[in-house]
Parts: structure tokens; C-alpha cells; sequence
């Protein structure tokens, strides 16, 4: 009866907490992490939201707790620093119903900012976390954290990472069991996190953590492989594959549970080995603990990296001193990402480029206006914080050295945090013009809804916040919506705001060329007669446009979305749009 | 059997994802244990993306290593080239003669290597198609990457039919119709075989 599909590991995650039964999942898109909540979104059963950041997720997760049911909450590592003010007090007040958090890490940055490690924040906080191998453990592991979580009254984070979420493998699909809602019991010592509480709380969690650390040594998800002795590795996820297929001779204790650690199954096995090693990628979270035991002789981050991704030829090469790298790649140019053929976002980094202004970036596909031929941010650190950085340089430089100055935002990171700042520049005063580059979608993490686009992630129609309405209730007075592909209608607006002596909002209109249902009647096409060479076509680096050998331009017909920016750039006409036949 | 190793490579957007999934799900009705690993988000906008498929009796790593593939199917000319080291020495690579600038070229900080081709053809066995200008030919530009397929389905194994009801069961269905003809005309197409 059991059947076997191939599943991306964040849909095995799906997959598993809804076997678990689990009720409500909350999250915020971000790669690694969306598919989770796209796939989840697809069982009725299942409650499931966009919320509009991971704070706000972790809560609603926490509320679908304490009323008793399942509940999840997932995010990619830099959502787990947002929500953590909610985490760090959920490990305190414990679950009413099984909650689980889950946290993508992304070592090597495949895209990301930063490459952190959410065991240090998990442990910090002091939340367990199990961590699975493939698809099919991701599945397990996730069904097992939610009985883990009752068990122990803990929230659980269930960690991956970018190889284990993007990698598909074979999982055994099994029913859902449904399960009823606890009693509401009234219980403010657990659920009320005020001093006189928390201290006791303090208390509990510490004394779980250490009941914990015992029971691992006994869980079958902590399981010591004996093979070959002379040599053992500790390991868990991804890297756990890695050893197996570089060194399947090898013995290997392959942690599932990796906070708390199992200490006395450590400790047994590291006796029993001859050489040891711990393979872990990113930080050395396994083996600074191990080391803290008195287990000297294990090998860590001597020979392997904090940095970027393992692979079975780092294994092959460092430990087994084998030279992999037989042939050197071939010398080509980079192919770095950029944006889309049509890209809204170029035809207003365009303007801004010519205008000589500088931008205060922030996350999302329009982080690339920072690189050439742009090359209008200048900074870029974390959602929300384009118009807060603004404001900061406004406040220790004053205005004036903000006249060549906006901060640019996209509508879903707008919606996440940029809001906050943005009544931080009303409230104190700040002058400066924050252009929010809305294309009706959550774009870089693959076209998620928001509380802008009028659709959840269910796919219901329901009212769309008015950003621009929004602005104004903030008392902006200010706030003009003009096309992203409105050349003159944004030249002159970018010069007017950013002289001027208050808070302003330019927001840029145009949908995203990827998004469902935008469709493009029109494309580019060259007049070779008229092209006197210029080169202002290419620009803003449209990826359509090739400059032949006798410096006129192609437009390749595959790739032309029709935008017209390159038409409207020519002073030749020498680049007419047309309907596609 | 051992495992194994193919690799898609090309342009964020090309595809390359869809045509992971048909392999995967290949793998899956042969009875394999399979894997493959992708990737999202950044990268692919217009970046070099690469997709590993591996298949076997059991299969551990996700990914394929340098000098470990079988099959390299490239979507465009200069991709096949930046990952022409993770061929095997017997290894082949299907590639779609197609030129998509990166934005170091468009921007003028490099230059698009000459001759492609030619060292493909000099270090590998190389098959070349024209899946581009077919799929434009046929009216379906989309499709290039399945056409692409046809032409490595022989290199990779497996029955065609097998191809063609994993290819129904993988694509949209408003698309099947047109996919499967893309495949007939790659798998049909006369290709320059050389190296």
C-alpha cells in the first residue's frame, strides 16, 4: 500500500510533518527553505501561511501550540536570527502540542549573506535539534521531532541545509495520522514568560537538556556503524553521505540528534576507534564539545574547513592523501546571476545609474544592482535594513550628504521589516527617499505571495495591503507610484525627492517577467541601418543583447521579454519593439 | 550496477531543473536507488547553474565529483566547457550549440571563448545539437531542453519508451504533446558525432 516517490529533502520535511498530524505551519520564503511550505501548503488538512517574517511565523507556531495542536514554523538560517526572539522564550515555556522548527542553513552561500550555523543559535537558545541525512531521514527525523517535542515538552528544530533541501531522493510515503487537540488548560507558570516564571522555567530546561543528553545515548536516530577500527568518523547530515561514499570501510557514528550530544555513546566509540575525526561542515559545533570531554586525539577543523560545502573528494584528499583534481577546469568566463532579460529592476537601476545616485540595498533579486554595469547599491546587509541604513547615514551625516542617496526594497522585504523602519524615519524626523521596487511578488526565492499580492499561500484572493496607502498612514506625505518602466517619469522624480527635506516614497510598479500570468506580446528587435554603435542599448546589461563583431547588436529572440528598455534607450531608433508573430 | 553520474549544466532558466526531474524519475522506474541535487534561489537568475543525477543499487553523496560523470548534458556551449572536468576521460558530452552571453562578456570585462567546439570535440566525445534552433524550428522554443534529451537518451540508457511515459508523467500535461515531439526530433536527429 506504501508508495515511493522521489521528493526534494524539504518536501520529505513536508511530507513528514504531515504524517505527524501537524496542524499549522508559518513561514517566511527563503532559500533553502521555501519548498516546505509550497509543498505543505498542497494538503487540505493542512493550515499554512506566508507570514510576513520569521519572527511572526515562530509566534504563530507558538500559538498553534499552546492551543493544543502540531505546529510548525520553517526559515532559512537568517530567519532563525529573526524569530529568535520568540525561540529563545519558546524553549522556556515548552509545547502544549508538538512544535517544531526548521532552520536551512546554507554552507557556501548559494544564496544567502552569510553562512552562519543555526546549531550555535539552537544551542544557545537551547532547543534540541536533529539533523537528517537524505530525503528519507528528513521525512523521519521530522516525525520523530514532533513526538520528541511532546515527550519532552521542547520546541524542536529539525536542521538542514541548502544540499540536503535541494537534494531529492527516494521516500516511502506513509498515511497521516490525524490527531486531536489537547484540553485547554489554563497554565501561566508555563505559558506567562514574567521573572518569578521564567526562573522556574530556567530551571526545567536545563534539567531537560541533561535528560536529553542521557536518553540520545540510547536513541536509534544516534547510531554507531562498526566497521573497520583504525579509523571512525562522528558526523551527521549531509557530510555523513560524504564518509560513506569516499570511505565505506570506515567506522562511523552517525549523530541524528546533535544537540545535546550523546555523550557516553561518544565516548565509547571514540575508544573503540583508533583514529578519530569529526566531520562537520561549517562550525566545529560537535567537536569543541568533544574536545571540552578530554577527547584530544579527534581530528576537526585541523584538516577540514569552517567554509562552504564538504564533499566525499575533501575526505578522499585530506584524509586519505590522494590527489583528486586530476585536470584543471577549463579558463572561462565567470557566469555570475543577474537579472532577467526584462527585469523591472534593471530599467530602474538604469535611471539611478545615470542620475549618479547611490542605493542603500537590501535582500532580494535587486541585491544585484550592485555589481557592473549597474552598479548603483552600495550596501546590502539584511531584510528591511535599506531604509534603516539610510537613516543612520542621515543622522550621522545630515542631510545634505544624502541628496545622491535612496534606499531601494523590494514589496515582500518591504512588508517584512522595512515598514519598521520606515515609521523609524518618520518618528525621528529622518529625511531621505526610499524607493520600494514593487513587482508583486516575493522574486529571488521563486514567486511567493505576500501580504501585498492579494493571495496566500493557500491560494485565496483576499484584500492586498496598499503599500502605497500604507505609507501614507504613516503620515508621508510624499508617496507617488510610478511604472518601472516610466523613464522620464522616474528621472524626474528621483531628482525632485531626493532634494527634498522630508521622508519620500517612489514606488516602482512592474511585475516580476517570471511570475505566473505576465505575458509578453511584444519583442526588441534591431534596425542595423540606423545603429551608429553607441552602446547606450547595452547599457544596463540586458543578457538578450550581443554586440556583433561589427559593433551593431543582436537581440536574442529566446530570451527578449519585449520590455523596451533598449528601444527606449536608443536616440536612433535603431531598436523597434514589436508584436510577436 | 554502479552508479551512475550525469550532470545538466546551462543558464539559470534553461531548464535545467525539469530535465533533472525526468532522469530522477527514469531512475525510479528502472528500480534504482537515486539521487539528485539542484539548485535554487540566486543562482538561478541567468547564473551557471548545474544539477547532479546519480543512480544505482544504492547511492550515498548527492553530488557528482570532478572527474566522476558519465553523461554531461549542456544546455549551452561555454557551460559545457566550465564543467568539462567532471567528465570521465570516456565520458560524453551532449551540447546544445547555443551561445548565451554572460554579463562579463556583455559588459566587455572578458570574452567569449572562440572554437567551443572544438575543444570540447579535443578533450571528450562530444555530440553536438542544434535543440535551439530545432525547438524554434518547431515552434516551441521552450522545449529545446527536452530536444537536448533525445539526443543524450542513447549515451544515458534506458528503453525510449521508458523516456517517453516518464516524460508524460513529468511535464505539465497541457505540454505533453509538445515535449514528446521535442524528444522524437532530438532522439531522430542527426548528430555529429565526434572525439
Amino acid at each position: 500500500m506504501s508508495e515511493k516517490k522521489i521528493l526534494l529533502g524539504n518536501e520529505a520535511i513536508a511530507r513528514g510533518a504531515y504524517e505527524a498530524g501537524v496542524k499549522v505551519s508559518a513561514a517566511y520564503p527563503g532559500t533553502p527553505s521555501t519548498e516546505i511550505s509550497e509543498a505543505i501548503a498542497k494538503y487540505d488538512e493542512v493550515y499554512a501561511e506566508w507570514s510576513p517574517n520569521e519572527k511572526v511565523a515562530a509566534e504563530v507556531a507558538i500559538g498553534a501550540s499552546i492551543a493544543g495542536t502540531r505546529s510548525m514554523c520553517s526559515m532559512k538560517h537568517v530567519g532563525v536570527n529573526v524569530a529568535s526572539d520568540p525561540l529563545f522564550t519558546a524553549a522556556y515555556t515548552g509545547v502544549g502540542g508538538g512544535m517544531v522548527i526548521v532552520a536551512a542553513d546554507d554552507p557556501g552561500m548559494y544564496s544567502s549573506q552569510n553562512e552562519q550555523d543555526s546549531r550555535m543559535v539552537a544551542r544557545a537558545a537551547m532547543i534540541p535539534v536533529l539533523e537528517p541525512s537524505d530525503s528519507a531521514e528528513a521525512k523521519e527525523f521530522t516525525k520523530l521531532a514532533f513526538e520528541l517535542s511532546e515527550h519532552y515538552d521542547t520546541p524542536m528544530m529539525v536542521r538542514s541545509t541548502t544540499r540536503l533541501s535541494h537534494s531529492q531522493g527516494i521516500v516511502e510515503l506513509e498515511e497521516r495520522k490525524e490527531r486531536e487537540a489537547l484540553p485547554y488548560e489554563r497554565n501561566i507558570a508555563k505559558y506567562v514568560m514574567m521573572p518569578g516564571n521564567a526562573i522556574k522555567r530556567h530551571v526545567f530546561v536545563e534539567e531537560r537538556l541533561k535528560r536529553m543528553a542521557e536518553d540520545a545515548c540510547s536513541m536509534s536516530v544516534n547510531r554507531a556503524e562498526y566497521r573497520d577500527l583504525s579509523v571512525g568518523f562522528i558526523t551527521s547530515g549531509i557530510p555523513y553521505q560524504y564518509v560513506r561514499e569516499a570511505m565505506p570501510e570506515a567506522s562511523v557514528l552517525k549523530l541524528g540528534l546533535v544537540h545535546p550530544l550523546p555523550r557516553k555513546l561518544i565516548e565509547e566509540f571514540a575508544a573503540k576507534v583508533d583514529k578519530l575525526y569529526i566531520f562537520e561542515e561549517l562550525e566545529p559545533v560537535i567537536e569543541e564539545q568533544v574536545k571540552s570531554w578530554g577527547i584530544l586525539k579527534a581530528v576537526g577543523k585541523e584538516i577540514f574547513t569552517v567554509q562552504g560545502e564538504y564533499s566525499a573528494n575533501m575526505l578522499r584528499e585530506r584524509v586519505l592523501g590522494r590527489e583528486c583534481k586530476t585536470e584543471a577546469p577549463a579558463q572561462v568566463p565567470a557566469r555570475p546571476p543577474i537579472l532577467c532579460p526584462g527585469c523591472p529592476h534593471r530599467s530602474v537601476y538604469s535611471v539611478l545609474n545615470r542620475l549618479k545616485i547611490h542605493a542603500a540595498g537590501d535582500i532580494g533579486c535587486y541585491t544585484l544592482g550592485a555589481v557592473a554595469p549597474l552598479g548603483v547599491v552600495d550596501s546590502t546587509i539584511c531584510m528591511g535594513s535599506s531604509i534603516s541604513t539610510l537613516h543612520g547615514m542621515e543622522k550621522a551625516r545630515g542631510k545634505e550628504y544624502i541628496r545622491n542617496w535612496v534606499a531601494v526594497i523590494g514589496d515582500s522585504t518591504f512588508m517584512h521589516t522595512g515598514i519598521n523602519s520606515l515609521m523609524n524615519m518618520v518618528y525621528n524626523q529622518s529625511c531621505g527617499t526610499v524607493v520600494i521596487l514593487d513587482n508583486s511578488t516575493t522574486g529571488m526565492t521563486g514567486h511567493q505571495d505576500h501580504a501585498a499580492t492579494g493571495k496566500t499561500l493557500k491560494g485565496e484572493v483576499v484584500p492586498a495591503i496598499n503599500i502605497a496607502q500604507l505609507c501614507r498612514s504613516l503620515g508621508i506625505e510624499h508617496v507617488y507610484e510610478i511604472s518601472a518602466f516610466d523613464l522620464d517619469g522616474l528621472t524626474e522624480a528621483f531628482r525632485r525627492e531626493t532634494q527634498r527635506d522630508a521622508v519620500s516614497v517612489i514606488i516602482t510598479k512592474a511585475p516580476c517577467v517570471l511570475l505566473k500570468g505576465v505575458t509578453f506580446p511584444n519583442k526588441c528587435v534591431p534596425v542595423p541601418e540606423k545603429c551608429r554603435k553607441c552602446g547606450a542599448c547595452l547599457r544596463p546589461g540586458c543578457p538578450a543583447l550581443t554586440r556583433n563583431a561589427d559593433g551593431t547588436i543582436s537581440i536574442d529572440e529566446t530570451m527578449c521579454n519585449g520590455c523596451g528598455l533598449c528601444e527606449k534607450l536608443c536616440k536612433f531608433d535603431a531598436i523597434e519593439t514589436k508584436r510577436k508573430a | 550496477m554502479s552508479v551512475k553520474n550525469i550532470m545538466i549544466v546551462g543558464v539559470g532558466g534553461q531548464g535545467t531543473l525539469l530535465t533533472s526531474r525526468i532522469l530522477g524519475n527514469l531512475a525510479i522506474h528502472g528500480g534504482y536507488d537515486v539521487k539528485l541535487s539542484e539548485v535554487h534561489g540566486m543562482a538561478q537568475r541567468g547564473g551557471s547553474v548545474v544539477t547532479f543525477v546519480r543512480y544505482g543499487e544504492q547511492v550515498a553523496e548527492p553530488i557528482v565529483e570532478e572527474g566522476c560523470a558519465d553523461v554531461l548534458i549542456a544546455f549551452e556551449r561555454l557551460e559545457a566547457l566550465r564543467y568539462l572536468h567532471f567528465l570521465k576521460k570516456d565520458g560524453v558530452a551532449i551540447v546544445n550549440d547555443w551561445r548565451i552571453d554572460p554579463i562579463t562578456v556583455v559588459t566587455g570585462a572578458a570574452e567569449y571563448p572562440e572554437n567551443v567546439l572544438d575543444t570540447l570535440r579535443a578533450e571528450r566525445k562530444t555530440v553536438v545539437v542544434e535543440a535551439t534552433e530545432t525547438a524554434l524550428e518547431m515552434g516551441a522554443p521552450k522545449t529545446f531542453n527536452v530536444v537536448v534529451l533525445g539526443a543524450a537518451a542513447r549515451y544515458v540508457g534506458f528503453e525510449k519508451e521508458a523516456w517517453i511515459r516518464v516524460l508524460e508523467t513529468t511535464v505539465p500535461p497541457k505540454t505533453v504533446e509538445v515535449n514528446r515531439r521535442a524528444f522524437e526530433v532530438g532522439y531522430r536527429l542527426e548528430t555529429e558525432v565526434q572525439g
